[in-house]
């Protein structure tokens, strides 16, 4: 006969002392009167959440970290290209922008003086030795009605002349050239003398006279004595006024106006018809007025349609015929002059006590 | 009745006349109850207890041992402030191991119902202050001078007792 079971004991014993601590459980409240057979069930389910959690957490790792990155290089590899081609996309569109900006300043321009008869050309080179010479080529030839000596400018002021002219393209004298020159007066004093390119960034006006009052930043304008720009366009502003002791004249050193070392369109004066030098065509920039040089009354009372004769000056000497408002003539022979010419020759004046103002001659076809 | 055990060593299991059992457990709430009212140095003595282990160590079964130990434990609590199961438990495992003790030694002379009665009050206080600790979250100390002068008390009452409640027991 077997003896009473040890095992059967047992379990009656643990089941006897599991229902007590079950009992115990309901009625006893822990903390937050909670009682402690619900801590005891959540803390009994509680570590299997946190172990699920945990390996669904692993597998995800595993898979984020390494089995979906097998395509990563591709992705990368096509992701820097793209950034690439965008990159590049941007640049030509911010290129694009700023040309579009500049277009709409020019044509802005052009509308503020619709009297005006104006071609826009695109600057299409420049000199390959800035150190002999200032030129640019624009875009427009004789094709498109372009002729030698004829003003190019910029919203800003003054470029250069036109200096050559091909069927299809032309080029264009900078004002910084040193065998450039213009007819400029002061904005201020109204004392004119010619404006001449040295080489250097910086322009220089010469002849005006150390009793002059020069102030630096003081606007240099066109004096229309040239012949090849009308009057009154901006030029430069002072930038350096120095005595000079061994002659009678100031040196002035001068800022030119418009932006010679970028540019990249332009406008090219098709008439020397005077007129008023405004920026925008529906109203004048604040800031740009201030920079204009103040009109004379005279300029600014002229009808825009019509293109009279500037009067001559009882102290200039004979020169060439006044040529039309319509288009610049081309005198055929150069008469002489008892002064130098500004546009061309860098010849001093022999008087030094007779500044006057170089008359401008038509300059000798270029080879 | 004769249990032939392995070694053919013999342990006589007592038997007692019917409802002995249940009064005499009745009796010992009652007086655990109210003698502390009358005398108060009644109160360090654990009848309830004492009777767990007398009959434990009597029947040798550790089932029916168990089981008269939850059930003298359970009404000790309900008849008290402590939560069920609390003395429940504690006597649970008293009347486990008084019968499984009961059924390898002679539980018959006074001295060894003496130091039995001595571990066992021990052991309960072991695993009631266990039960504490662990449920209630309060801490209690293990032994202590006044539990050591109870259970030397209980002890010294339990020879008595014993003697006392081998008066029902039905003659083999």
């Amino acid at each position: 006969m077997p003896t009473p079971s040890r095992h059967r004991s047992l379990g009656l014993f643990a089941a006897a002392i599991a229902v007590q601590v079950l009992l115990l459980a309901v009625q006893i409240r822990r903390g937050q009167q909670v009682r402690l057979i619900r801590v005891w069930a959540i803390e009994s389910v509680s570590p299997l959440g946190r172990g699920a959690a945990w390996s669904v957490d692993g597998v995800r790792g595993l898979w984020n970290s390494y089995v979906a990155l097998r395509h990563l290089r591709e992705d990368d590899d096509k992701l820097r290209s793209e950034v690439s081609a965008l990159r590049l996309r941007n640049a030509e569109l911010e290129s694009r922008a700023a040309e579009a900006d500049r277009l709409g300043g020019l044509l802005g321009f052009r509308d503020a003086h619709t009297e005006v008869q104006m071609l826009a050309a695109r600057v299409i080179g420049a000199t390959p030795d800035p150190s002999s010479s200032h030129m640019v080529l624009i875009s427009r030839g004789s094709r498109d009605g372009v002729r030698r000596d004829m003003g190019v400018i910029t919203p800003e002021g003054v470029v250069g002349k036109v200096f050559a002219v091909y069927p299809d393209t032309s080029q264009v004298l900078l004002l910084t050239d040193k065998e450039s020159g213009v007819g400029a007066l002061l904005g201020g004093s109204r004392a004119q003398g010619p404006v001449r390119g040295s080489g250097e960034p910086q322009l220089a006006l010469e002849y005006i006279s150390n009793d002059t009052k020069v102030e630096a930043g003081e606007r240099i304008l066109t004096s229309g004595q040239d012949h090849i720009f009308p009057k009154d366009l901006p030029v430069g502003t002072v930038t350096q006024v120095q005595p000079d002791r061994h002659s009678p004249f100031l040196k002035i050193s001068v800022k030119p106006a418009a932006r010679l070392d970028g540019l990249e369109e332009v406008l090219v004066l098709l008439t020397r018809q005077e007129f008023a030098f405004r920026k925008d065509a529906d109203k004048t920039d604040k800031k740009d007025a201030d920079k204009l040089a103040p009109l004379p009354v005279a300029s600014a009372t002229q009808p825009k349609t019509a293109a009279p004769v500037p009067p001559p000056k009882p102290a200039a000497p004979a020169g060439p015929p006044k040529p039309t408002p319509v288009a610049l003539p081309r005198p055929a022979n150069p008469p002489a002059q008892p002064k130098p010419a500004v546009p061309e020759t860098p010849a001093v004046p022999e008087k030094p006590d007779a500044p006057g103002t170089p008359d401008a001659q038509g300059a000798p076809d270029n080879q | 009745m004769e249990i032939r055990v392995p070694y053919d060593q013999y342990i006589e299991v007592h038997k007692y006349y019917a409802g002995t059992v249940f009064g005499v457990v009745l009796m010992a709430l009652i007086l655990e109850a109210l003698l502390p009212v009358y005398f108060r140095s009644a109160a360090i003595l654990e009848l309830p207890l004492l009777v767990t282990i007398y009959f434990g160590l009597s029947r040798r079964n550790p089932s029916s041992g168990l089981l008269l130990g939850m059930a003298v434990g359970l009404a000790q609590d309900s008849l008290g402030h402590t939560p069920f199961g609390m003395y429940g438990i504690a006597k649970t495992v008293v009347g486990f191991v008084a019968s499984s003790f009961g059924s390898r030694i002679d539980v018959e002379h006074p001295i060894s119902r003496f130091l039995l009665t001595l571990v066992f009050f021990h052991l309960h206080n072991f695993v009631l202050v266990v039960t504490n600790r662990a449920l209630l979250g309060q801490h209690e100390p293990y032994l202590e001078t006044k539990l050591v002068i109870a259970s030397v008390v209980n002890s010294v009452v339990a020879v008595f007792f014993y003697a006392l409640l081998d008066k029902f027991r039905k003659s083999s």
